[in-house]
């Protein structure tokens, strides 16, 4: 009779390449699919197991969750190699790129009108290049006149960002509290 | 001679009057408007005599802070009820503010993450084998987007030579493309985005493939779809006879 735990191992090995060979980020759900006899509570154990495996090892990449799944990387101090062995330049994303994917991010679904409300500017050019990197995408249309189109944020906003899924932004409370939190720290500053 | 330059530091109005805030080191929460508005105008004449170009929005919020001072000059109305507290006219700039600078304080949060293509990579993603269509799997339409993606990475791949001269051998038209990709899609019933490009060696050759490919598009004569989001992307043959005489080139 085989052991469970022997068992369990071997489940972990299976998932180990799920990942490896999957090309998103890898849910539960699709492990599930695979190693169907597993509750889901047993896969994520065994995720988990399988994330302090890498983190414990020395290696050049680990596991990460992210975007409703599991995928593998490359250890950021490598990421210069990287970079030379792909002849790449590291991903760079403008301050008003990245103000309005913010906006995009907290207020979805979105039309143009309300982003440049927040903003104050003009935000066409900065949507346009935030659709063609993929980190937004059209969530149909606002019913009010002249049917305006309405932004939200990709899977691939999520991975690029390391996010699980959306609720692990940060909220806009917490943001506030933060905010105050700094003030005394600038009163401080000008003493 | 003209020299038209863009500065990216003040991106807009509100950034503007932000940096002025922290400047001046005044509250956000009770702004000398009479100061705040003064250094605003001296910036836009300082950049109307650099000869950069004064977005519109500058100029509205130009005005909004002049009517705010106004307001503020005038004595409290006299039919308002005792007791009751006359809204601060600077009310609506100051929430305004305080949103906008919640949402910079995000970007920057968002800006220090470890970030996917700069410090983090996955495995770089190429189907080389066509998998059977899952008939339950949902298939996504390519979009433009897609296509142009797909073939600048193409483009990439290819390393082409940047400055040498090309010889203009027989050069293969819009037109003749068409014929051959739509022959081969129909033999194959299935191809992928990237065997378009096979065995091409020229800017020239690569872009006439693609302009057939959207021209076949338009004539919904092929689809181009994927199996996943940012997948390999597919061309499939749709039933349809193509009347050569209606295409554009």
């Amino acid at each position: 009779m085989e052991q469970p735990n022997v068992h369990n191992e071997k489940a972990k090995y299976i998932i180990e390449c799920l990942i490896f060979a999957s090309e998103v980020p890898l849910t539960i759900e699709k492990i599930k699919d695979v190693l169907e006899d597993k509750s889901k509570k047993e896969l994520k154990e065994l995720v988990k197991e399988l994330i302090e495996d890498y983190h414990n090892l020395e290696r050049g990449i680990f596991i990460r969750e992210v975007a409703h799944g599991y995928q593998f990387c490359t250890k950021p101090e490598y990421a210069q190699l990287i970079h030379k062995l792909r002849k790449s330049k590291p991903y760079h994303l403008t301050q008003p790129t990245l103000e309005t994917l913010a906006i995009v991010a907290y207020k979805q679904p979105v039309t143009k009108a309300e982003v440049e409300l927040v903003r104050g500017v003009d935000c066409t050019g900065v949507l346009k290049s935030l659709l063609e990197k993929k980190l937004i995408t059209f969530q149909g249309r606002k019913d009010v006149l002249g049917r305006p189109f309405l932004y939200g944020t990709t899977s691939r906003f999520l991975e690029v960002f390391g996010l699980t899924d959306l609720s692990s932004l940060p909220s806009i409370e917490e943001i506030k509290q933060l905010k105050e939190a700094d003030l005394p720290l600038l009163e401080q500053e000008t003493q | 001679m003209n020299y038209t330059v863009k500065l990216d530091i003040f991106e807009g109005p509100l950034d503007l009057l932000l940096y002025l805030i922290r400047k001046n080191e005044v509250d956000i929460y009770d702004i000398p408007i009479a100061l705040i508005t003064e250094q605003y105008l001296e910036y836009l004449d300082l950049m109307t005599v650099l000869n950069l170009d004064i977005a519109g929005d500058f100029l509205v919020m130009a005005a909004t802070l002049a009517k705010i001072k106004s307001k503020m000059l005038l004595p409290p109305s006299v039919d308002s009820e005792e007791g009751e507290e006359e809204d601060d006219p600077r009310a609506e700039l100051m929430e305004h503010l305080l949103e906008y600078q919640q949402y910079k304080e995000v970007a920057d949060r968002l800006k220090n993450r470890e970030l996917l293509e700069k410090d983090i990579f996955t495995r770089i993603q190429i189907e080389e084998h066509i998998p059977e269509l899952d008939k339950n799997s949902a298939v996504i339409e390519a979009s433009l987007f897609d296509l142009v993606d797909a073939l600048k990475k193409v483009i990439e791949r290819k390393d082409l030579p940047g400055n040498l001269m090309e010889v203009a051998v027989e050069k293969i038209s819009v037109r003749e493309k068409i014929g051959e990709i739509l022959s081969t899609v129909k033999k194959n019933q299935q191809i992928i985005f990237q065997s378009l490009f096979d065995g091409l060696s020229t800017k020239y050759e690569i872009v006439v493939a693609f302009l057939a490919l959207l021209e076949l598009i338009r004539l919904r004569a092929i689809k181009v779809f994927q199996v996943h989001p940012h997948g390999e992307i597919r061309i499939i043959a749709l039933d349809r006879d193509v009347r050569i005489d209606t295409i554009l080139y």
